[in-house]
């Protein structure tokens, strides 16, 4: 059995982002793996040790996205693919997940594809229908459990006034969310043995993906402005032994009109 | 005109949707028959737009914000060669849309430059009701011989969560439990019932089971902007600040005077909410 994990190196927004002249996120500054990437990576793991499987980390990014995929083998990924090309930078949804399902058809396809319910940059979740779609896989999106048995993968999704069980067979792609596991913290052992896993990069021309048809010159969206929130000033902060405290609550919530 | 197709989908928030779709063009709501396979289903109902696209002059097509939209989107623009915008906050004349990235920190003003564009709307947006009813039209999309229709639904539980409280998108005040306020929420519960409040709560305060999934506030639960947000025994992680700076006021109760919720609240509290909220409950109560 193979599983390929997709993950995603992201800025630390925490840290500080930019954006180019071309209103476009600098992706090559301080950044992570995808902290929502950790749990469909703890899911492959937990599967791996259950039904015995290879699992390849796969990410699309500049040379800094190694990072991301280094976390990875870190996390029990056995190998990782680095998808890597000067072309992919300003690339859109349709182009990632065009570029994904070249890559994944050059390893050779996978029984489970996994990814996460999104990334701390954008948050769009456009990526895992659009890839299982092109890959003619059906897709199992939001699991907040997971469970593989005889071929067939069987998800819990949960919406606002119900839970539903789905089920696909094999092979799927799953998207994971951060209610399916609690993410184990690397070992020092298992970083030490990281670094000896292989992670292979792919260019367009070895996925035979016509350059035209990715980056900025193919992307459908325009940015025409972005601007900062500016940051919310802090109040007034008070002790709750103080006598003023409830008296501030009710101005506030009479001030506005609330009450 | 040009037509603004509009996923009807929720009865609360169709209303705005369509009402900003006539500010835009001509309302049209499409209503898809199905029961509850169709969330499993994206595709389908992609496909069904994509028909109706073909045969009407379509400027634009409105989803709801949220997985199923983003994911009828994504595949509509794979099947149009055009490209979706999730979780719009305002569409301009112009089509053009604005949206906060990067957790809440920027908002960004971006358009598609293809036809139809095609854009997911968050609930709870500025726009004033339209009084014209809209044509609504009906689709019941055929289980295609896509491979999304080997997905099958084995099984529903209904959950309730709400009781007789506000829904959270649409609550004028909100307050929200986190890790330092439970695993007992009576305090939020008799502030919340004074204030005629929504409860929600934080990732922490769902993992630990105190709060529904369905009432999560942040980066993977739900995003809203209440005039109130008070925030009980949250310390405030990039996450939950990206699913309620928005917010109009917020008053935050924390234990911890170094927690980040301070940075970003119009009132602080440093104390127990055991303590506090009561208090205030009492204090509402009273007037």
């Amino acid at each position: 059995m193979k599983i390929i994990v997709l993950v995603k190196y992201v800025p630390d927004i925490e840290a500080g982002y930019r954006f180019n002249s071309a209103r476009r996120l600098d992706r090559t500054g301080e950044g992570l793996l995808n902290q929502l990437d950790e749990y469909p990576l703890e899911e492959a793991r937990r599967l791996a040790l259950e039904l015995g499987a290879e699992v390849v980390a796969l990410t699309m990014g500049p040379d800094e996205a190694e990072e991301a995929a280094r976390r990875a083998l870190q996390m029990g990924a056995d190998r990782a693919v680095h998808v890597l090309d000067d072309a992919l930078e300003g690339s859109d949804a349709v182009a990632t997940s065009l570029v994904l399902a070249a890559a994944i058809g050059a390893l050779g396809g996978a029984d489970l594809i996994l990814c996460g319910a999104g990334s701390a940059d954008s948050t769009t979740s456009l990526i895992p229908v659009q890839l299982a779609a092109r890959l003619q896989i059906p897709a199992l999106t939001g699991a907040a459990s997971l469970t593989v048995s005889n071929q067939v993968a069987t998800i819990r999704r949960d919406q606002d006034t119900r839970s539903l069980e789905l089920t696909a067979p094999l092979p799927a792609l799953v998207s994971v969310t951060d209610k399916a596991n609690e993410p184990a913290y690397p070992s020092a052992k298992a970083v030490m043995l990281a670094r000896k896993k292989p992670v292979a990069v792919l260019d367009l021309e070895e996925l035979e993906v016509d350059p035209a048809a990715v980056g900025p010159g193919a992307a459908k969206v325009t940015v025409m402005e972005i601007e900062p929130v500016p940051p919310r000033a802090g109040g007034q902060v008070l002790e709750a032994d103080s006598d003023d405290v409830v008296a501030a609550f009710v101005s506030l919530l009479q001030a506005n009109a609330l009450i | 005109m040009s037509e603004i197709l509009t996923l009807l989908d929720d009865p609360a928030a169709d209303q705005e949707r369509l009402a900003l779709a006539g500010t835009l063009g001509v309302a049209v709501g499409v209503r898809v028959v199905g029961g509850a396979e169709l969330i499993a289903r994206p595709g389908t109902v992609a496909r069904a737009l994509a028909h109706l696209v073909a045969d009407r002059p379509v400027a634009a097509v409105i989803l709801p914000a949220g997985l199923f939209g983003a994911e009828v989107g994504s595949l509509l623009a794979l099947v149009l060669g055009s490209a979706v915008i999730t979780d719009v906050i305002a569409i301009g004349r112009d089509l053009t849309a604005t949206k906060a990235i990067m957790a809440g920190t920027a908002r960004s003003r971006a358009r598609v430059s293809a036809s139809p564009a095609i854009f997911t709307v968050q609930a709870g947006i500025d726009v004033a009701p339209s009084g014209a009813p809209a044509e609504v039209v009906e689709i019941a999309p055929d289980s295609a011989e896509i491979s999304e229709a080997r997905v099958e639904v084995k099984g529903v539980a209904e959950r309730t969560a709400l009781g007789n409280r506000p829904d959270l998108l649409s609550a004028n005040i909100i307050v929200s439990a986190g890790r330092g306020a439970g695993p007992d929420l009576s305090a939020i519960e008799e502030l919340a019932d004074a204030l005629g409040a929504a409860v929600g709560g934080s990732r922490a305060a769902v993992d630990a089971g105190w709060v529904d999934p369905s009432l999560q506030v942040g980066q993977t639960g739900k995003t809203v902007s209440p005039k109130l947000y008070v925030a009980a025994g949250i310390s405030g992680a990039i996450q939950h600040q990206a699913g309620m700076r928005g917010s109009a006021l917020i008053v935050a109760v924390n234990e911890d005077p170094d927690a980040p919720i301070f940075e970003v609240a119009d009132l602080g509290i440093v104390g127990d909410l055991a303590e506090v909220l009561p208090a205030a409950a009492a204090a509402v109560r009273g007037l």
